[in-house]
């Protein structure tokens, strides 16, 4: 399969990530999707028939902790590293719609 | 004496028998890093105050003879992907530029505890996303043996450090070769452990199932000593291992003899420089007089390694890089900003490199719908061959023995324009990640006055092998004990 | 004109009781947090390196809401990535499961608006991460992470709903297991229990599935219902209008009684889920199942039949009852220490004690009368040493006054102990008789229902002490003696 990634889907693709980008980017970025895409496109040779896919090579499992609340951390110096705070919340612009 | 040259072993002999005090090693450090660095860049941050306070600890454990360890008092630099409790840590990146964490990563206190001296962060690529240091957002590292040339990526700044003896060990981090890679380019001694034997909690992370800290030193003894203090379960990172950590020291003179090495032979076919083969060959013949045996193996998906490493590397760089908004910490555009969407999107626009922006919007592509099950769950799959791969080939032999480039360290800008280019540079050091085995990089010779490095793979949590074996060519070798001479 | 049929399925939030948040160990209590962002740590709050851990509890609790939805455990579990950006969402992406949930493909019984028992299938039971509650301003957002990364259970319905009635029980009834099991407390003004609801219509006797809306956040049952109803309306409105209803989220708002369209997605969902990398898979055995299959209480349904057989009481009564575990436990403990019949004691528990409760506006937890000091008053009242109206004066005074106190303390005080002495009540009556010749002339000419009037009169003039049956008898020979 060859995917030839125009600057539509840069533009779509740039919006899931939330990064801006101006016209000209979509078009450089463009071009080089492409050959980055079609090099991947090399995977389709290999036979996955029957193949799990590997997420994890560690194989651990019930990894868990005891349900012991603890002390927490700084406010203070969590919202010095904040741009905007405001009463001790974090101050963020206007949300419109909802995301979730 | 010439300090910035001793091994981490002669440097802690020297502090225990009081030849000299960890404030005049750090100091000596510091000295000589605001001498020297600034032709190397290889630090991102110099803590000065942090690392003399340190010191002046160490020092006071030292005269109480309590609580020694190895490390204590020892200077160090720390890959600035890793989170420093007070120390700017910015991931090179701009969107991190001013950003001081709160906290500190596991390794961070780890060696905190110890009574290691942090001297400073080293620079890297973009969140770790380069083969050559070009990338840092901030500044170029260059190659301490040719300062026209490129230290290797991501971790360039942490092996550049080590090389210009501006510290006695260094922390990397290895995603797919950054630990390796540079220390091949560098002339230094790093391990990419397996994945799951240092804890990552407070590291940035970029690929979190390929992610693994490393230290690098000038050999092999000093690697061991290193890693022996930083690995082991963490109860904050859910993919640490529960085995506990060997004692790889008291191992290390064991013979070799008899034991087998096994030579990939997809890793010796074209596109490898004749300097590097040369090289490698002739650390194969030390081997053989060593009394080990030489077997060719295969690991028949090599040449799938590259695109499944970097297809998971954007899938999941893109998901961990989101928390980067503008909102909580680092760069914010929340000035202009006319809402929320808008300070994300002018955020990541300013905050982001080139290569950061095409590696999360690839990744955004590969994992959304109607493509995830050609690229994403493709690239798993063969990610399963790939490890089938490794455990074959070392059931029959106990390591691997491969170059770390087939290059030595190329000239800055050389393949800036070029990303795919760049990304096959990567070649011998990208599949061990994907797989998670262990695999230890040593300076194995020069080729054309630059240094040529290999690697050694071995068996999951098999450490202990790869420093054996590593040691071994290193009593019979000197090119770990080669200085580069800084010019300007 | 065709007939239209609703088809409803509902997603319950519901956030678990545990101690600490999901994937740290900031106390998940944030309801009683001090000040905003105060039970925060790296990972709830996102900050670069932080990684989850997760919490065992959390795993325990959501199985055992599983078991008793009647779900299959699933062994093999994972943990997914659902990305998205909202900066009530720290990391950029929330930890869910996806493909592997805890439990999946079970069912609940309930009633519909007939009161005709059917079957819902519950879909699958995930757990994700709560976000961060996030306070709309003039101009800007305020963001408060103490809730960001609490537990949260996702239970999902399959579209077996037919009228918004069904769904109100549907809901009624998790809610009520959810209650039993102790992993939720069931307040939904808090936003701890929280629905959604997916509706479509349909041309009655069909069997397709249309397009259907999903209106978010109801947080009352009666936001539930009222936008369930409005939403049933507006699609069956749009189709006889020869519309098509568009696939939408909606918002409910309360204050005008309508859905309304949340700002239209430019980019149409797409979560790129994908296996969390920094938490292992789940392999829950078959032992530990078990073993959280024996924790497991007698819920509403089982105890409800018991109720029904064992206090022979009917299917409204007993299910009054059960709908909380605390009054069951509190009704079948007053019975146990009482000597009068279970019936008496369920009317005087869904009577006036039901009542006390609404009118003050307090819960079980609140009210510290025994139930051996209930079972008292309601047997002094059964053997008649104090009379009915007499029995709720006292039961009032001891819910109001806070404390344990004894009931024949408190009929001695105020002089309500039941009079049957015969002479005492003749007293009153002659003297009422005298001072009212209008009525006796009434009840002479023949008007019997007079007889009421005056026994009201006996009562207020014996303070309600005389024994209702002997008085009325002695009213009527005195009256019946005048007609000579
Ligand atoms: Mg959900
Ligand atoms: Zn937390």
């Amino acid at each position: 399969m060859t995917n030839k990634i125009d600057t539509d889907m840069v533009k779509h693709v740039a919006n899931l990530v939330r990064l801006g980008i101006s016209e000209e980017e979509a078009q450089t970025f463009s071009g080089q999707f492409s050959s980055i895409i079609d090099y991947f496109n090399m995977l389709n040779e290999v036979d996955t028939e029957n193949v799990p896919p590997a997420s994890d090579t560690t194989n651990n499992t019930n990894v868990l902790r005891e349900d012991v609340a603890e002390p927490s951390m700084s406010r203070v110096e969590f919202l010095d590293n904040a741009p905007q705070s405001e009463r001790g919340y974090i101050k963020v612009p206007t949300v419109l719609g909802d995301e979730s | 004496m010439q300090l910035h040259t001793l091994t981490l072993r002669e440097a802690s002999e020297m502090l225990a028998t009081k030849q000299i005090s960890s404030v005049e090693l750090t100091q000596a450090t510091l000295q000589r890093a605001h001498e020297i660095d600034p032709k190397i860049q290889s630090y991102v941050t110099l803590a000065d105050d942090v690392a003399l306070e340190q010191a002046k600890q160490a020092d006071e454990r030292i005269a109480k003879g309590k609580d020694l360890t190895p490390l204590t008092g020892i200077p160090f630099a720390m890959k600035d992907a890793i989170s420093t409790r007070g120390v700017r840590t910015t991931c090179s990146s701009k969107i991190l530029e001013n950003y001081v964490p709160q906290y500190n990563a596991t390794v961070t206190q780890k060696l905190a505890d110890a009574g290691a001296v942090l001297i400073g962060k080293t620079n890297m690529d973009e969140f770790g996303m380069g083969s050559s240091c070009e990338n840092s957002a901030l500044f170029k590292t260059r190659n301490p043996w040719n300062l026209e040339r490129v230290p290797g990526g991501s971790s360039g700044g942490a092996a550049a450090s080590m090389a210009a003896g501006l510290c006695n060990f260094s922390i990397g981090e290895d995603t797919g070769g950054s630990v390796r890679m540079p220390a091949g380019f560098c002339n230094v001694t790093g391990i990419k452990p397996t994945y799951g034997r240092v804890s990552r909690y407070g590291l940035i992370s970029l690929v979190s199932s390929f992610d693994c800290i490393g230290p690098m030193t000038r050999d092999v003894y000093d690697c061991a000593t290193v890693l022996e203090t930083i690995a082991g379960h963490d109860p904050q990172d859910s993919t640490t291992f529960n085995s506990p950590v060997p004692q790889y020291n008291q191992n290390l003179n064991k013979t070799v003899k008899g034991m087998t090495i096994g030579i990939p032979k997809e890793y010796f076919v074209s596109g490898m420089d004749a300097g590097v083969e040369n090289a490698i060959q002739q650390a194969i013949r030390t081997y053989e007089k060593l009394g080990m045996k030489i077997q060719e193996v295969s690991l028949p998906h090599t040449q799938y390694a590259l695109p499944v490493y970097y297809l998971l590397l954007f899938a999941e760089a893109s998901s961990n890089l989101a928390r980067f908004d503008g909102t909580r910490f680092g760069l914010s555009a929340s000035e202009n900003a006319k809402d929320v969407i808008d300070i994300y999107l002018q955020t990541r626009h300013e905050g982001f490199g080139d290569e950061v922006k095409r590696r999360i919007m690839l990744g955004a592509y590969a994992l959304s719908a109607g493509y995830y099950d050609a690229y994403y769950l493709k690239a798993q799959k063969v990610r399963t061959l790939l490890r089938r791969d490794f455990e074959l080939a070392l059931s029959s032999v106990d390591i691997l023995l491969a170059p770390t480039s087939p290059t030595t360290a190329f000239k800055l800008g050389e393949k800036t324009n070029n990303p795919l280019e760049m990304y096959l540079s990567d070649i011998y050091v990208v599949a061990t990640n994907p797989a998670g085995v262990p695999a230890l990089a040593l300076p194995a010779g020069f080729s054309n006055n630059m240094p040529v490095g290999m690697q050694l793979i071995g068996k999951h949590l098999d450490e202990q092998t790869l420093f054996q074996v590593g040691h071994a060519y290193q009593q019979v070798t000197d090119w770990h004990k080669q200085n580069p001479v800084i010019g300007d | 004109m065709t007939q239209y049929e609703p088809v409803i399925g509902l997603e319950i939030h519901a956030e678990l009781q545990t101690r600490s948040k999901m994937f740290c160990s900031c106390s998940a209590d944030y309801s009683n947090a001090p000040e905003p962002n105060t039970f925060i740590c790296p990972v709830c709050t996102g900050l670069p390196g932080a990684m989850p851990v997760l919490n065992k509890k959390a795993i325990e609790q959501a199985t055992l809401v599983g078991l008793s939805l009647n779900c299959s455990i699933n062994e093999f579990n994972t943990f997914a990535r659902k990305n998205y950006f909202y900066p009530d969402l720290p990391k950029g992406y929330q930890i869910s499961q996806y493909d592997l949930p805890i439990a999946s493909k079970g069912w609940l019984d309930i009633l519909d608006d007939t009161d005709s028992p059917m079957r819902v299938v519950v879909r699958r039971v995930h757990l994700e991460e709560d976000t961060a509650k996030l306070a709309h301003e003039k101009n800007y957002a305020l963001v408060d992470f103490n809730r960001a990364g609490v537990p949260l259970l996702e239970i999902v319905s399959e579209p077996d709903m037919r009228t918004v009635e069904a769904a109100l029980s549907y809901a009624t009834k998790i809610r009520a297991i959810l209650r039993y099991l102790g992993v939720n407390s069931g307040d939904m003004e808090k936003g701890i229990l929280r629905f959604e609801a997916n509706v479509s219509v349909r041309p009655r006797g069909s069997s397709e599935l249309r397009t259907r809306t999903e209106i978010k956040n109801l947080n009352s049952f009666r936001a539930l219902t009222r936008a369930s109803a409005y939403e049933i309306e507006r699609q069956i409105k749009v189709y006889e209008n020869g519309g098509e209803v568009v696939q939408e989220t909606l918002g409910w708002d309360e204050a005008h009684g309508v859905t309304i369209s949340q700002r239209g997605k430019e980019d149409a969902h797409d979560y790129r889920y994908f296996p969390e990398p920094d938490l292992p898979p789940l392999q829950l055995d078959r032992n530990w199942i078990n073993s959280i299959k024996n924790q497991l209480p007698e819920l509403p349904d089982a105890k409800n039949r018991r109720f029904m057989e064992q206090y022979e009481l009917k299917r409204r009564e007993a299910s009054l009852l059960t709908a909380e575990k605390s009054l069951a436990d509190y009704f079948e403990e007053v019975v146990s220490k009482s000597k009068s019949s279970a019936k008496t004691v369920h009317s005087w528990l869904t009577g006036e004690f039901m009542r006390y409760m609404n009118d003050s506006g307090q819960t079980l937890e609140d009210i510290t009368l025994s139930a051996a000091q209930f079972a008292q008053l309601i047997d002094m009242v059964t053997d008649k040493s104090i009379s009915g109206n007499s029995g709720k004066v006292v039961l009032n005074e001891m819910l109001n006054a806070k404390r344990n106190c004894d009931p024949s303390q408190i009929v001695k005080e105020k002089n309500l102990a039941q009079v049957s002495d015969t002479g005492f009540i003749q007293e009153a009556i002659e003297k009422i008789l005298s001072d009212n010749p209008r009525e006796v002339e009434q009840f002479l000419a023949g008007k019997e229902t007079i007889v009421q009037w005056l026994m009201g009169q006996v009562a207020r003039a014996t303070k309600g002490k005389a024994d209702p049956n002997i008085a009325k008898d002695l009213l009527v020979k005195t009256l019946e003696a005048r007609r000579k």
